[in-house]
């Protein structure tokens, strides 16, 4: 192992993985690169926009903010671990039905960030969605799809 | 990513006398991270000096919540989101809840401490405002032991408090306030992910009419969040039904020394620091006459 690197072991999408990092890397930096997984997107790089979102021992974190040495022993969800098999996630089903992404660049984060909250709060009003969505920015369209996605996986309104 | 990643080095302690060790030996050479939602963005930009990290993430003595007949006493590591759910600080502390709920959003709730928010010593905290109108206190430690320091006495200037190199921060404690009035408002650009440009916290109780207990704290409008003493002083004492509202927001102009910064003006900080004690005050009287 190089100077300086520590071996991180993590469970990602449900896989152990051990990867050599450097403690201060940014967890985000870790899964693009070191975890090969590219579908979390780095957007402001500071906590704001939420295109970074992940699930981190079952809560919702910014990977950007979090230093690959305080993921060690984590449990990681990833917009690669949703899918079974070829079967998507209710929530992308519903993103996808409700046309929820436009260019796609913050609708894993959205995605991830609506599982949390479903995973709190299984029929949540609109307020609560709106809440639970605010720090995932889309600078596309607005918000209004999206919260009708969630709305539809939650079975609170129809698609 | 212009952080300097590998010249930087993290200590993992396991217990918070390892913590203190650490500090004591080379004091001011560690920097403490707790959740990371503060120092990561200066980090990240290359904008933070520190090379040696203290991780605190193993210090689950720092991440309790107990209350007792007098108030409660947060532990360090407790996050925004453990503030938002405890029964406790819904019933007691709604100003807490509050500022839980406008800092940043979910994802930085679930990671952001209390203690952090402190020891940041940002002016423009969430916390701090609400921490002040309930009078809290804030345990600082070292290896010779703790000593407690009233939060109002906890920042010096901006950035700065009265935490030595050697010591952490290590618990809060919020006495149990009265039935009273309680008020919280947070002024930024958006309801989520802004930092204040001015934010307002109140606790006040009332008996037959008369204001017995008040106070004020307030973020963004000054080097430090500060408590508002000439606006409580002018409110104090004071009957309900002759609140004095315009001279307690003149009072109010000499607590504060708000600046022109990226985020607003001063004289918009003025204008809306008393615009929303008016407001308080104003709910203030509404809130009485509903109690009676």
């Amino acid at each position: 192992m190089d100077e300086g690197r520590m071996q991180l072991e993590l469970t990602v999408n449900g896989v152990r993985r051990a990867v050599p990092v450097l403690p201060m890397a940014r967890l985000l930096d870790v899964i693009r690169e070191d975890l090969g997984l590219p579908g979390t997107k780095e957007g402001c790089g500071e906590g704001e926009c939420g295109a970074c979102s992940v699930i981190m021992d079952g809560k919702l974190v910014n990977s950007c903010l979090v230093p690959a040495v305080q993921a060690q022993g984590s449990e990681l969800l990833t917009i690669e671990g949703l899918a079974q098999g070829g079967t998507l996630h209710g929530l992308q089903q519903a993103f996808l039905a409700c046309n929820g992404a436009q260019c796609g660049f913050c609708t894993p984060g959205m995605v991830l960030a609506s599982v949390d909250l479903l995973n709190r709060c299984a029929h949540p009003s609109e307020p609560e969605i709106r809440e639970g969505l605010a720090g995932n920015i889309c600078r596309c369209t607005g918000y209004v799809k999206i919260v009708e996605a969630v709305q539809a996986a939650a079975g609170t309104v129809r698609p | 990513m212009r952080g300097n990643v590998p010249a930087c080095t993290v200590k993992v302690p396991g217990t918070l006398q390892e913590a203190l060790e650490v500090l004591a030996q080379e004091p001011g050479l560690w920097r403490p991270l707790a959740g990371g939602t503060d120092l990561m963005v200066p980090f990240a930009a290359g904008r933070l000096a520190d090379t040696h990290f203290l991780s605190l993430q193993r210090l689950d003595d720092l991440r309790g919540i107990e209350t007792d007949p007098g108030g409660i006493t947060f532990g360090a590591l407790v996050t925004y989101t453990d503030l938002r759910r405890h029964p406790y600080v819904q019933r007691h502390l709604p100003n807490l809840v509050q500022s839980a709920k406008v800092t940043g959003a979910v994802a930085i709730q679930n990671r952001g401490t209390l203690g952090g928010n402190l020891v940041n010593g940002s002016p423009a905290a969430d916390s701090p405002p609400s921490l002040l109108a309930y009078a809290a206190q804030v345990e600082l430690t070292g290896l010779g032991g703790s000593r407690w320091v009233p939060v109002e006495a906890f920042f010096t200037g901006y950035k700065q408090t009265v935490m030595a190199p050697f010591e952490l921060l290590t618990r809060i404690r919020v006495p149990e306030p009265d039935a009273g009035f309680h008020f919280y408002r947070k002024v930024g650009t958006r309801a989520a992910q802004a930092v204040a440009k001015v934010c307002l916290a109140a606790y006040a109780r009332v008996e037959a009419g008369i204001v017995r207990e008040c106070r004020i704290g307030l973020g963004s409008v000054a080097p430090v969040p500060i408590r508002a003493r000439a606006a409580e002083a002018a409110i104090l004492g004071r009957a309900l039904d002759a609140l004095p509202v315009a001279a307690a927001r003149a009072a109010l102009m000499a607590d504060i020394s708000p600046i022109d910064d990226i985020r607003s003006t001063a004289h918009y900080r003025r204008t809306v620091a008393g615009n929303v004690l008016v407001q308080a005050l104003s709910e203030l009287v509404d809130w009485v006459n509903i109690q009676s």
